[in-house]
């Protein structure tokens, strides 16, 4: 299959150019990402492309934001609507959780809500406390989401894709870390299935699952680990919800050992669900009890140094790993 | 722009069914029948009807926790609307939504928010994907006072201003957001008056005059329609219930209200009272169908509760269907 070679930042441009081109009734509305091309560079020439009526550069109005995008949807329309920053949906959560999640339920099913909410998250670039959260568990706490976190330009742009082909609300969410990163997507169409995980690296003595920018980290990790011995598959959801626990399941099941690490709070984070659901399926295929990388109970500081002390590291998975092997 | 004799006794006809319909409801809520809590809209069927009758069919519109008025205006079948209120299987959301979230879809009546201010975003939206689909249809949001000291309120009309969206604002000012008077929750009691500051037409009308708020609607859904954008209207009118809500374990909470003002307005400005007082003077309604026209509504109503009485509960099983859509768009 013919591919080239693009930024995580192109291939989401590219995403959404080709299903906009594929289907007249998507568009893209959000601050700051028709002239100026998105805060992260995720949408730029998408304007030029395709004009002022389908990529809608808006005021500062996160709540109109999302309550346009699910008029727009609820009559047919399949916005993708952009909140700059994962940590400015808590201005418009009332909009995601009471009503882009519930309105297809309370309507007797009778419209299809088909929009893409996009944003990015995680910390890393010295943004600071409201600038560098990871709330996706806030989101896959809410039942009429899905919400998919893809660590790479291929599965970014496949799942982006599949996003907004879905007849669903899909939060979609990018690590902010990893947009510089390249990386071989076809030039061919093609869709990564929503809620099916991948396995990044294959191993025998533990499993690692890890998201957004803790999956590349996770990859180093296992190399460490690999030169000292430890042979370790790392598994990334990709889709956190629906999530593909089976996938989790099989691996720890051959591997018997498991830590989960992702950027977001320990405390409530997604990986405490991951650890409840595998001692739930799975109790009696562990060897060691399950550990978690994750940030601490703290806000996160915009010194360099402050950050990469609360924010977690590579050698903590690594250290993880270790600790149950 | 002048109504038809038929037209004025249609629109009568459902002034009075809504009335009735509404002030049937604490009963079957004290008796057992009405899960939770429920809103009724005795005041408010002028604003209901009068805005509704100024819409053509295949227009949108999107209502608040307090729309029974709105969907019956609207056309919605009685029964299903009650046996939806009686959370029935046969109800337009099968029982889940309740009371608070009644729809009509056949009719583009897209449903509610139960979150004050909650509709006013969805409803700029409707307006942008008309405008987008260039379908020459109008969408008419109703909400309230209270919805407007939310922050939705500001962007909702700013970004339908801005981009010329056909959405008609209405705001149903009856005066209590919940138990807070108007003045106590609004530093300038002229809703209308906002619409400037949006670059939108602003106008209050006489909310318990059907034919006003008619008048205004209609003129709104016109210049929408043209493509001029949206407006925002007034209707201030009175919310006749005794409480904000049908309410398990408590008194009849009406202390906020000065003594004798709900007297007072069931007295002077009840709009059934009012504009059948019109419609005798135009000639168009005699003592004899005014009975009739009570009577049919008394036997549809009859009829709605009969339904909802004897409808299915919903299967345990429905409680999980509806939350996501198969996959296999285009």
């Amino acid at each position: 299959m013919a591919q080239h070679q693009i930024t995580y930042r192109e291939a989401i441009a590219e995403a959404i150019k080709e299903e906009m081109a594929r289907d007249d009734r998507v568009f893209l509305m959000g601050e700051d990402l028709g002239r100026f091309g998105g805060t992260f560079g995720t949408t730029r020439g998408l304007l030029r492309e395709f004009g002022e009526e389908r990529v809608r550069d808006t005021p500062i109005s996160e709540t109109a934001l999302i309550g346009f995008g699910l008029g727009a949807a609820l009559i047919g329309m399949r916005p993708i609507v952009e909140i700059m920053r994962i940590d400015w949906m808590a201005i418009c959560m009332d909009e995601i959780a009471n009503h882009v999640a519930k309105m297809r339920y309370l309507s007797a099913g009778r419209p299809e809500v088909a929009m893409v909410i996009k944003t990015n998250a995680e910390g890393g670039l010295g943004l600071g406390a409201q600038h560098s959260q990871s709330f996706e568990a806030w989101l896959v706490h809410v039942p009429g989401l899905k919400v998919v976190m893809p660590s790479n330009p291929y599965d970014g742009k496949g799942l982006l894709k599949a996003a907004i082909r879905d007849p669903n609300p899909v939060i979609f969410i990018e690590p902010v870390t990893l947009l510089s990163i390249s990386g071989a997507v076809p030039t061919k169409d093609y869709v990564v299935p929503l809620g099916k995980a991948d396995i990044k690296r294959e191993g025998t003595d533990a499993t690692i699952v890890a998201w957004g920018t803790l999956l590349p980290k996770a990859l180093n990790a296992a190399q460490t680990l690999a030169d000292e011995g430890i042979e370790v598959e790392v598994v990334d959801p990709r889709s956190l919800w629906p999530l593909d626990i089976e996938t989790i399941i099989t691996s720890v099941k051959k591997t018997g050992r498991l830590v989960v690490a992702h950027q977001a709070m320990k405390r409530c984070g997604v990986g405490a669900e991951i650890v409840a659901l595998v001692q739930e399926q799975a109790f009696d295929h562990l060897d060691a009890p399950i550990q978690r990388v994750a940030t601490p109970d703290v806000i996160i500081p915009v010194n360099r140094n402050l950050e990469r002390t609360v924010l977690p590291q590579e050698e903590q998975i690594v250290a993880a790993v270790k600790s149950i092997s | 722009m002048q109504l038809t004799k038929e037209a004025l006794l249609g629109m009568y006809r459902r002034m009075v069914r809504i009335r009735l319909f509404e002030v049937s409801l604490p009963h079957y809520f004290e008796e057992g029948y009405i899960a939770g809590t429920g809103h009724v809209s005795m005041g408010e069927e002028a604003v209901a009807v009068g805005a509704c009758s100024a819409l053509d069919e295949n227009d949108y519109i999107m209502s608040t926790h307090r729309a029974h008025g709105h969907v019956l205006a609207r056309g919605a079948s009685m029964p299903v609307i009650l046996a939806e209120v009686f959370g029935k299987a046969t109800g337009c959301t099968g029982g889940k939504g309740g009371s608070m979230h009644v729809s009509d879809f056949d009719r583009n009546f897209l449903g509610t928010s139960a979150i004050v201010g909650g509709g006013i975003t969805i409803a700029g939206g409707i307006g942008l994907a008309i405008k987008m689909k260039k379908t020459n249809q109008v969408c008419l949001d109703f909400f309230g006072d209270g919805a407007s000291t939310r922050g939705t309120f500001h962007e909702g009309l700013n970004l339908a201003a801005l981009w010329k969206v056909p959405t008609v604002f209405l705001c149903i000012n009856n005066q209590y957001a919940m138990t807070l008077p108007l003045g106590k929750g609004c530093a300038n009691i002229d809703i209308s008056a906002r619409a400037v500051a949006y670059d939108m037409p602003g106008q209050r009308v006489d909310g318990t005059d059907v034919i006003a708020v008619y008048e205004a609607v209609k003129s709104a859904v016109e210049r929408a329609r043209k493509g001029e954008g949206p407006s925002l209207i007034e209707c201030v009118t009175y919310r006749l219930s005794p409480e904000h809500s049908l309410r398990v374990g408590t008194v009849a909470g009406t202390e906020y209200r000065p003594e004798g003002e709900v007297e007072e307005w069931w007295e002077k400005h009840d709009p059934i009272k009012i504009f059948k007082q019109n419609l005798k003077e135009l000639g168009y309604l005699a003592d004899e169908l005014a009975d009739k026209i009570e009577a049919e509504a008394k036997k549809e109503l009859d009829e709605a509760v009969d339904f909802a009485l004897k409808s299915p509960e919903p299967g345990p099983e429905s409680a999980f269907e509806g939350i996501y859509a198969q996959e296999g768009g285009r």
